[in-house]
């Protein structure tokens, strides 16, 4: 049932003639924000020249390292009183990407996440269980309010304590379960270990993003946890949760397009792309206040879908996002980008060490293991030292990345150079076939 | 006094020590006391040489990363409690003592105790303060 229907399945020129008005606004708010002055400076570009959907293309791109180097509030093109919440997430460098919104902005974000839940059947009978980090994190607190906009009951367990989740569960009647997907296959794996039977359960519908994953792992929780595992796709600098998400067929993800309205360039020229051709994908944030975000480069690689979809939305959908243009991982729904891991390790040592990067699955989760070469520079005889060596760098990972990491100490030259640049990325996870580094 | 101990930083698994000791074998350098200091992940292979020059070079042109220590060895009788009577002086003078490790020389009646201490500077003015003597390396590599 379509709750949404004025907005879900609205007329395609009804949506052009929205995304465009929405779109000439947001450039006006952008024109307040210094980087946008300089970049639309640097482009000839008049911002009240811009007609709509069909000026987007002369428009410049934002990437994450405007973020950075606007560290923390240069993009908020609003004054700090109008903002009522930040979220944060991974920046390339010691720095995080901070996002902030006004409370227009929370309520579209709590609107289009009620969509996402929607989109798996989700109406206010349902009980949602979200086991997303609540925190700077927007997985949580994106889902929770979206969960309460729908008129669901919701159920804020924030991530891990799996046994407390299975418990609540079952005792609670939960229909629709919010986490990424493989801390459902770890659900699953507690589950049995507890004698407790998933198909049992009046759970429907999982609502699974914030990492990359398969096919195969889809068809794996559906088997075990006996529920249509949905995916979801949601990045902090555009919204969080709720920028995308599968309906009931399974077929593509619908992009809640009214706010957030997609491209796919060639990442290399720039260009926009032919529809249904891969590339990487850009997003324009139409309607939000705080920071009114214009062609975003989120550096995944996806296709658009422009067919009608059965059930009934009239919104283009992405493919399964197949990788990155870049060398950030995702593990356990965190990002991580090497050059943080660099940062550290030279803060740490006061030389820059050879290292490498092995993100692999131990058991159901993903793990990360950083191997440092032992150089001269920082080798003592004394096991102290080294065990003092290695726990620093282990404390300070944890404090920039914010999840531990298994600190190896290796000798040096065991690490495979490469010409020119070292490889630095061993990604055991099946799914990265297709993804690697580049750019 | 000091003597010189090469210290080299081996991973822990399979043949790692065993290509060190190949490696010195060949070049005809013989070992003439070892200890191995061990983590889960690592070890700290220590050793006294009787060339500890060419030995340290060959060790790092091999690309193992190797770097020398200074450690002070000294002779205590080989009988019971020989090793306890040194042990108590040197806490009592208060020197701490980061690691040990001994070996029996040929020389009959005598056990050699390499130390590494915190401050070796301090170690050998304490050292002849209790009459103890430390062996120079010449003489450590006859025994």
């Amino acid at each position: 049932m379509l709750l949404f229907r004025e907005l879900d399945a609205m007329p395609r020129e009804a949506l052009r003639a929205l995304q465009s008005q929405r779109l000439r606004e947001q450039v006006k708010r952008a024109a307040a924000v210094p980087l946008y002055r300089e970049k639309f400076a640097a482009a000839g570009i008049d911002p009240g020249a811009v007609r709509g959907i069909e000026d987007l293309a002369h428009l410049p791109f934002t990437v994450k390292d405007d973020f950075r180097d606007a560290y923390p509030f240069g993009l908020f093109a609003r004054p700090l009183r109008e903002i009522v919440r930040v979220h944060a997430s991974s920046g390339t460098t010691g720095k995080p990407t901070v996002v902030g919104y006004t409370r227009a902005d929370i309520q579209t974000w709590a609107q289009v996440c009620a969509r996402t839940l929607n989109c798996g059947g989700g109406t206010p009978d349902d009980v949602v269980q979200v086991a997303y980090g609540y925190g700077l994190f927007t997985g949580g607190l994106g889902m929770h309010y979206g969960g309460e906009e729908l008129g669901a009951m919701v159920v804020p367990m924030s991530g891990g304590n799996s046994k407390k989740q299975l418990m609540l569960l079952q005792d609670f009647g939960v229909t629709l379960l919010c986490c990424t997907p493989s801390y459902s296959l770890l659900l699953a794996e507690v589950a049995e270990e507890e004698g407790v039977d998933f198909g049992a359960l009046p759970l429907r519908v999982g609502f699974f993003g914030a990492e990359p994953w398969t096919e195969a792992m889809r068809q794996e929780i559906e088997v075990r946890l006996g529920i249509k595992a949905l995916d979801i796709y949601g990045l902090s600098e555009v919204t969080g949760p709720g920028v995308a998400s599968e309906c009931l067929e399974q077929h593509g993800l619908h992009i809640f397009e009214d706010h957030f309205y997609p491209e796919i360039i060639d990442p290399v020229t720039g260009a926009v792309l032919p529809p249904g051709q891969e590339g990487e994908l850009v997003f324009t944030c139409l309607s939000k206040e705080a920071i009114p975000l214009l062609r975003y480069r989120t550096r995944d690689i996806t296709a658009l879908i422009e067919e009608p979809c059965a059930c009934g939305r009239t919104s283009v959908r992405m493919r399964r996002v197949s990788g990155r243009t870049d060398d950030m991982l995702i593990i356990r729904g965190i990002n991580v980008f090497p050059s943080q891991i660099e940062s550290v390790l030279l803060k740490v040592e006061g030389t820059e060490p050879h290292y490498l990067i092995v993100v692999d699955k131990g058991g159901a989760l993903d793990e990360l293991e950083i191997r440092v070469e032992v150089s001269p520079e920082i080798f003592s005889d004394e096991v102290k030292q080294l065990e003092g060596l290695r726990r620093r760098i282990d404390e300070e990972m944890r404090a920039v990345l914010g999840l531990s990491a298994r600190i190896t100490l290796v000798e040096p030259k065991s690490i495979e150079r490469s010409l020119g640049k070292a490889v630095r990325v061993v990604d055991a996870r099946s799914f990265q076939a297709s993804a690697g580094g580049g750019a | 006094m000091k003597i010189k101990q090469l210290s080299v930083f081996v991973e822990n698994r399979a043949g790692r020590l065993a290509d060190v000791a190949t490696r010195l074998g060949e070049a005809r350098i013989n070992i003439r006391a070892l200890s191995v200091a061990d983590t889960a992940d690592f070890g700290i292979l220590r050793l006294i040489v009787d060339d500890v020059d060419r030995a340290r070079q060959l060790l790092a042109e091999a690309g193992y990363t190797v770097t020398l220590t200074d450690v002070l060895a000294i002779q205590v009788a080989d009988q019971p409690g020989g090793l306890a009577a040194v042990l108590r002086a040197l806490e009592e003078a208060g020197l701490n003592v980061e690691y040990l490790y001994a070996f029996v020389p040929r020389t009959a009646g005598q056990a050699v105790v390499v130390f590494r201490f915190d401050d070796p500077e301090r170690a050998v003015a304490v050292f002849s303060q209790l009459d103890l003597q430390a062996i120079p390396a010449e003489q450590l590599l006859r025994l």
